[in-house]
C-alpha cells in the first residue's frame, strides 16, 4: 500500500459507512463476551439479514465501550444510542431500525450525557467501541496509520522524538519515566540491531486496561510501535502479551497479518525505505515478567528473573542490544501525538503529568468498567461522578497500583490523580487499576491479600523478597486470625523497610507498599486485631478465647 | 586502562575501570559480607548482603555488580546496612532447617561465620520448618536441601567452569529448589561429571562430600578387646 | 493448516484465564492433530530453527498438543534444542502456565483478582477444595484476575465463564458435572 492508496482507502471506507442507514456496534470485549455478546451479535446479524436490510445496516463487533457492569452493550444508530443488558430477544427490535420497535429497550438505554461519558476524555480509547478491531479498513477510516505515514514522509527520526518529548508523555506502565527521553537514549546508541518491546504483561489483579486496548484497537498499538521503531532505528518489535489474554492474542495476530499484507508492517512500509516487523511473545504466567529485565529474560527463553540495573535496557537489553520497552498504553498514545502534535497533548492534564490515563474501575462501585480521564482529575470525580459512587455501604478506601500501590483513604478523595500527587500520599499511579473498597473490607486482610500475591509471584532470586514476603504474609495472616503481638507489628515494619531498600527489583521493592499505606491510614485496625483480637470491619473470623 | 580513585569507608583507594566496588574493597582488606558472590564465576547480585551506600545515590547498590567510578564515596558498614544484613541472615536461618550442631560444615560455614560477625544470637522471625529431602544417591557427594540458601553458586560453576550445566533451579519464590537434570536423583544424572566443583563452592553444608557428616562417624571400639585378649593369652605373632 | 493451529491455541488457553473465545470453540483435538502431535511439535521447533531462545514458544506448543509436559517430552525438547535438561525443567517449572502433570477431566478456575477477592472468591475456593479433593475428576485452579472484574466473583468452568458465582450456584455446577 502506498500513501495515496492509504488515503484512498480511508475516503472509500468513510463514504461506504456514510451511505449506510445505520451501524450497530456490539461490544465484543472480554467482559461483554462473557455475558453472551457473541450470540447477541449473531442474533442481530441474523435479524438484519431476515429483514432484508443487509445493504443498509452494518453490524460490527467493537472494543470495550466502558460500562462493563451493564454488559452486553450495544450502540445503535451509528453511535448515538447505547443500550445495556441487551439479550438476543431484543435483536428484532434493534435490527428493524424503526424507533417505535425500539421502545421496549427504552428503560435499558444508557444516557450518553451522563457524567460517566461527559467527564471522560478519550484519546487512547478514542476508537474503542467505534471501530471493529478485526477490520483494518475500519481503523484506516478512523484515520489510522496516517500518523505513521506522516512520520515516514514529513519527519526525520529526531523530529519524531522531539514531538514525543514536547508532548510530555510519561510511561504508562507505572513508573512514569518520560517517554521522549527513553526514546532519545535508545536512538543515541550506536548499534545495527535495536529492538522495540511492548510490555503487555499486565498482571496487576484488578487491572484490565491494556487488555481492553489490545482487544479493542490493536492496530493503534502496532502503529505506535512502528513509529517508535522509525524514531529510534529499530527493525524488530516484540509484543509480550499475557498468556491469559486469549482474545487479545487472537486479535493481535489478525491485526499483524492484516498490516503485513498491506505493507503497513514488514519491509518497505508504505513504499518507504523503512522496514519494521512485529512478533508476538506469549507470557506463561509470571507476574514478575512485567519487570523489564525479567521480561527480556523471558523473551530470550529463560526463567523470568530480573537482573541488576544498570545497564538499563536502552543500553543493553534484549540479546544485549539497545532495547526500548514501553507499555501498551504508552504506545497507544503515540499516533495521536504525531497526528495532532506534542503541544496539543501537553495542553491536557497537569504541568508534570500530561495527557490522559485509562483506569479500570472495579470493586464496590456502581459503574465497574473502563474509563479514560485527563491527568489531574480528582479521585472524587472519578469515583463518584464517573463511577457512580458506592452502591451500598460507605466508602473506605481506593486502591491504586495493585500489589505495588497503596490504599487511599477518604480524606484524600480530592487529590488530583497524577504521578506526584499519588506518590505523596503513599500510593502510586501504577498501570491504572482502581479498586474501591467499602467499610465491609478489612484493611489488614487487604494487605494480606496483596502480600500473598507478592509471595506467590516472587521469583525467588533475591533473599529479601523470597523470604521476606513469606514472613510478612505469615505475620499478616496471624493478625487476621487474632494470633499476633506488638512485636509482630514491629517486625512487619522492619521487614517493610528491608524489602523496600534491599530487594533486587521493583516487585520486592514495592511489595510492602500496601502494608505501609494501610499502616499509615488504618493503623487502628491493625491495633484492634492485635490488642482486642477484633476485626473492626467484621471481616476476619477471629475465634474467641486464647489464640492458637 | 584508566584508573579510578574513590573513597571506601574513609580510605582513598584506586581501582581499574570496570572493576567492581566489591573487588577493590576486598583487595584492600575491607571485607564486605557476601554469600552469592565467589571469585571466578559471574555475579548475580542475589543475596543483597554486599549492598553498600554510595553518597549521592538514593538506592543501596550491590557492590559485586557496581563498577567503581571516579570520586565515588562508598560506605560499607553503616548502622542501616548492618541492620539490613542482620535481618537478611535471620530470614535465611528461618527459611530452611539450619542446625549448625549436626552440620558437616560446622565451623567452616560462610552463613555461620556471617551470623557470628553480625552478632546474631537469636532469630526474631518465625522458623518455617519446611519438609525437604536429602539426596544421597551420588557415589561421592550429597545434597541436603535443608541447608541450601539458593545462592546459585553451584549452578553457575557447573555451567560456566565445568560446562556440564547439571544443576538448575526448579520452581520459583520460596518453593525454589536446586535440581539436577530433569529433577532426577543426583546419582542418576547423565550430565554430572562428578568433578565436585559445586561441592567446593557451596557456602553452607548443602553440598558436601560423603563420609564427613556427624552421623557418618563410626568408632571401632572392638579393637581393644582383641589386643587385651592377645596380651593375656600371649598370642604373639612370631 | 493455519485454521486448526489456531483452534488448538484457543483450546489451550481455555483452561487458564481467558474466558473469551472458548465457549463455542473448545473441542477435543481433531484426530488429524492428535495422530500427528510429534510431527507438529517437530515442525514448531524447526520453525524456530531449533533455537534455545524459543524454548518458551516450544513449551507452549507442546502443552497445547499434549495437555501437559511429561519428563519424556521435556527430555526430547532439551535434546532437540540442545539445552541442558535442567534448564528446560527450570523454565517449565518457573511459569505457572505450564503443567507438569496431567489435568483432571474438568477444570474449575477461580479468579482471585482483587475485585473477585473483595466479592468473596475465597469462599468459593474453600467449597471447591472441600468437594474436589484427591482423586476428583475436577482440577481446581486459581487465577490472578481474568479481567472480568465486572462479573465478580467469576469462575471459569471448563472454559465457560460463570458470573457472580455463589457457593450455592457453584455447588449446583459441581453436581451437574458429577
Amino acid at each position: 500500500m502506498t500513501i495515496e492508496e492509504l488515503n484512498q482507502t480511508q475516503a472509500d471506507e468513510t463514504a461506504r459507512q456514510q451511505a449506510l442507514d445505520e451501524r450497530i456496534y456490539c461490544c465484543t470485549a472480554a467482559g461483554c463476551i462473557s455475558c453472551g455478546a457473541e450470540g447477541l451479535r449473531n442474533a442481530i446479524t441474523e435479524q438484519v439479514k431476515s429483514q432484508g436490510r443487509l445493504d443498509k445496516v452494518e453490524v460490527c463487533g467493537t472494543g470495550c465501550m466502558g460500562m462493563c457492569s451493564r454488559g452486553p452493550l450495544v450502540m445503535a444508530a451509528s453511535g448515538t444510542a447505547l443500550y445495556g443488558n441487551v439479550t438476543p430477544s431484543d435483536a428484532p427490535a434493534l435490527a428493524s431500525g424503526n424507533p417505535l420497535d425500539r421502545r421496549p429497550l427504552a428503560d435499558r438505554q444508557i444516557d450518553l450525557n451522563a457524567p460517566f461519558f461527559t467527564q471522560q476524555v478519550r484519546i487512547v480509547l478514542a476508537n474503542s467501541g467505534r471501530v471493529d478491531p478485526e477490520k483494518l479498513t475500519d481503523y484506516i477510516a478512523a484515520g489510522g496509520y496516517q500518523s505513521l505515514a506522516r512520520a515516514l514522509t514529513e519527519l526525520k527520526p529526531p523530529e519524531v522524538i522531539e514531538e514525543v518529548k514536547t508532548s510530555g508523555l510519561r510511561g504508562r506502565g507505572g513508573a512514569g519515566y518520560p517517554t521522549g527521553l527513553k526514546w532519545e537514549l535508545v536512538s543515541k546508541q550506536i548499534s545495527p540491531t535495536k529492538y522495540i518491546v511492548c510490555n503487555a504483561d499486565e498482571g496487576d489483579p484488578g487491572a484490565f486496561m491494556d487488555r481492553s486496548v489490545l482487544e479493542g484497537d490493536p492496530h493503534r498499538v502496532l502503529e505506535g510501535m512502528a513509529i517508535a521503531g522509525y524514531a529510534v532505528g529499530a527493525q524488530q518489535g516484540y509484543i509480550y502479551v499475557r498468556g491469559e489474554y486469549g482474545l487479545a492474542i487472537q486479535r493481535l495476530q489478525t491485526a499483524i497479518k492484516q498490516a503485513e499484507r498491506e505493507h503497513l508492517l514488514g519491509s518497505r512500509i508504505l513504499e518507504s525505505g523503512f522496514g519494521f516487523r512485529i512478533d508476538l511473545r506469549i507470557g506463561a504466567g509470571a507476574f514478575v515478567c512485567g519487570e523489564e529485565t525479567a521480561l527480556i529474560a523471558s523473551i530470550e527463553g529463560k526463567r523470568g528473573q530480573p537482573r541488576q540495573r544498570p545497564p538499563y535496557p536502552p543500553e543493553s537489553g534484549l540479546w544485549n542490544q539497545p532495547t526500548l520497552i514501553n507499555n501498551v498504553e504508552t504506545f497507544a498514545n503515540i499516533p495521536p501525538i504525531i497526528e495532532k502534535g506534542g503541544a496539543w497533548f501537553a495542553s491536557i492534564g497537569t504541568p508534570s503529568s500530561k495527557g490522559t490515563k485509562v483506569f479500570a474501575l472495579a470493586g464496590k462501585i456502581a459503574n465497574t468498567g473502563l474509563i479514560e480521564v485527563p491527568m489531574g482529575t480528582a479521585l472524587r470525580t472519578i469515583l463518584f461522578d464517573i463511577g457512580g459512587g458506592i452502591p451500598e455501604g460507605k466508602f473506605k478506601a481506593a486502591q491504586t497500583g495493585g500489589p505495588s500501590g497503596g490504599c487511599i483513604p477518604e480524606q484524600f478523595l480530592d487529590t488530583p490523580v497524577d504521578y506526584e500527587s499519588l506518590a505523596r500520599i503513599g500510593s502510586i499511579m501504577g498501570s491504572g487499576g482502581l479498586i474501591v473498597m467499602d467499610n465491609a473490607s478489612c484493611m489488614v486482610d487487604v494487605a494480606r491479600f496483596f502480600m500473598e500475591f507478592c509471595m506467590d509471584e516472587s521469583c525467588g532470586k533475591c533473599i529479601p523478597c523470597r523470604a521476606g514476603t513469606v514472613q510478612m504474609h505469615d505475620i499478616l495472616r496471624r493478625m487476621t486470625l487474632g494470633d499476633a503481638s506488638e512485636d509482630d507489628l514491629a517486625m512487619l515494619e522492619e521487614l517493610s523497610g528491608l524489602l523496600r531498600e534491599t530487594s533486587l527489583c521493583g516487585l520486592g521493592q514495592t511489595a510492602p507498599n500496601p502494608v505501609m499505606s494501610t499502616l499509615r491510614y488504618f493503623r487502628q485496625e491493625y491495633e484492634a486485631h492485635i490488642r482486642e483480637r477484633r476485626c473492626p470491619a467484621g471481616h476476619c473470623r477471629i475465634e474467641a478465647g486464647v489464640p492458637a | 586502562m584508566s584508573v579510578k580513585t574513590l573513597e571506601i569507608d574513609g580510605k582513598m583507594l584506586t581501582g581499574v575501570a570496570g572493576e567492581t566496588i566489591f573487588s577493590v574493597a576486598w583487595n584492600k582488606g575491607i571485607r564486605i559480607p557476601r554469600l552469592c558472590h565467589i571469585g571466578g564465576i559471574s555475579d548475580v547480585g542475589a543475596c543483597r548482603l554486599c549492598l553498600v551506600e554510595i553518597e549521592g545515590q538514593k538506592k543501596l547498590q550491590a557492590s559485586c555488580l557496581t563498577p567503581v567510578e571516579e570520586g565515588m564515596v562508598v560506605h560499607t558498614d553503616t548502622p542501616k546496612l548492618r541492620a539490613h544484613r542482620r535481618l537478611i541472615v535471620e530470614l535465611l536461618f528461618a527459611e530452611r532447617n539450619h542446625i549448625c550442631s549436626v552440620c558437616v560444615m560446622n565451623g567452616d560455614c560462610e552463613l555461620q561465620e556471617l551470623a557470628t560477625e553480625l552478632g546474631i544470637d537469636h532469630v526474631r522471625v518465625r522458623y518455617q520448618f519446611p519438609s525437604l529431602p536429602v539426596d544421597l544417591t551420588h557415589e561421592r557427594f550429597g545434597l541436603d536441601h535443608n541447608r541450601c540458601i539458593l545462592c546459585t553458586r553451584c549452578i553457575r560453576v557447573c555451567d560456566e567452569v565445568e560446562g556440564a550445566h547439571t544443576w538448575d533451579m526448579l520452581g520459583r519464590g520460596t518453593n525454589s529448589r536446586v535440581i539436577s537434570d530433569l529433577g532426577e536423583p543426583w546419582g542418576a544424572s547423565d550430565s554430572c561429571t562428578s568433578c565436585g566443583k559445586c561441592v567446593q563452592v557451596c557456602p553452607t553444608g548443602a553440598l558436601f562430600a560423603k563420609g564427613k557428616a556427624v552421623g557418618e562417624m563410626r568408632k571401632d571400639r572392638t579393637f581393644l578387646k582383641y589386643i587385651v585378649t592377645a596380651r593375656e593369652k600371649k598370642q604373639w605373632i612370631e | 493448516m493455519e485454521e486448526w493451529r489456531f483452534a488448538i491455541q484457543i483450546a489451550a488457553f481455555s483452561g487458564r484465564g481467558d474466558p473469551t473465545p472458548i465457549a463455542e470453540t473448545e473441542k477435543p483435538l481433531p484426530a488429524a492433530v492428535k495422530d500427528n502431535r510429534d510431527k507438529l511439535l517437530e515442525r514448531a521447533m524447526s520453525r524456530h530453527q531449533y533455537s534455545g531462545d524459543a524454548l518458551i514458544e516450544v513449551l507452549h506448543t507442546a502443552q497445547e498438543l499434549y495437555g501437559f509436559l511429561s519428563p519424556e517430552r521435556l527430555k526430547t525438547i532439551a535434546r532437540k534444542l540442545r539445552l541442558p535438561p535442567s534448564r528446560v525443567l527450570g523454565v517449565a517449572s518457573f511459569y505457572h502456565f505450564f503443567s507438569l502433570e496431567p489435568k483432571g477431566e474438568h477444570t474449575m478456575v477461580v479468579c482471585l483478582g482483587t475485585a473477585c477477592y473483595v466479592a468473596g472468591a475465597l469462599g468459593l475456593v474453600e467449597v471447591l477444595q472441600r468437594r474436589c479433593g484427591a482423586g476428583s475428576k475436577v482440577s481446581v485452579q486459581t487465577a490472578r484476575c481474568i479481567g472480568s472484574c465486572g462479573l465478580a466473583p467469576a469462575v471459569i468452568a471448563d472454559g465457560k465463564i460463570l458470573a457472580r458465582v455463589t457457593k450455592a450456584s457453584l455447588g449446583a455446577e459441581l453436581d451437574r458435572i458429577g
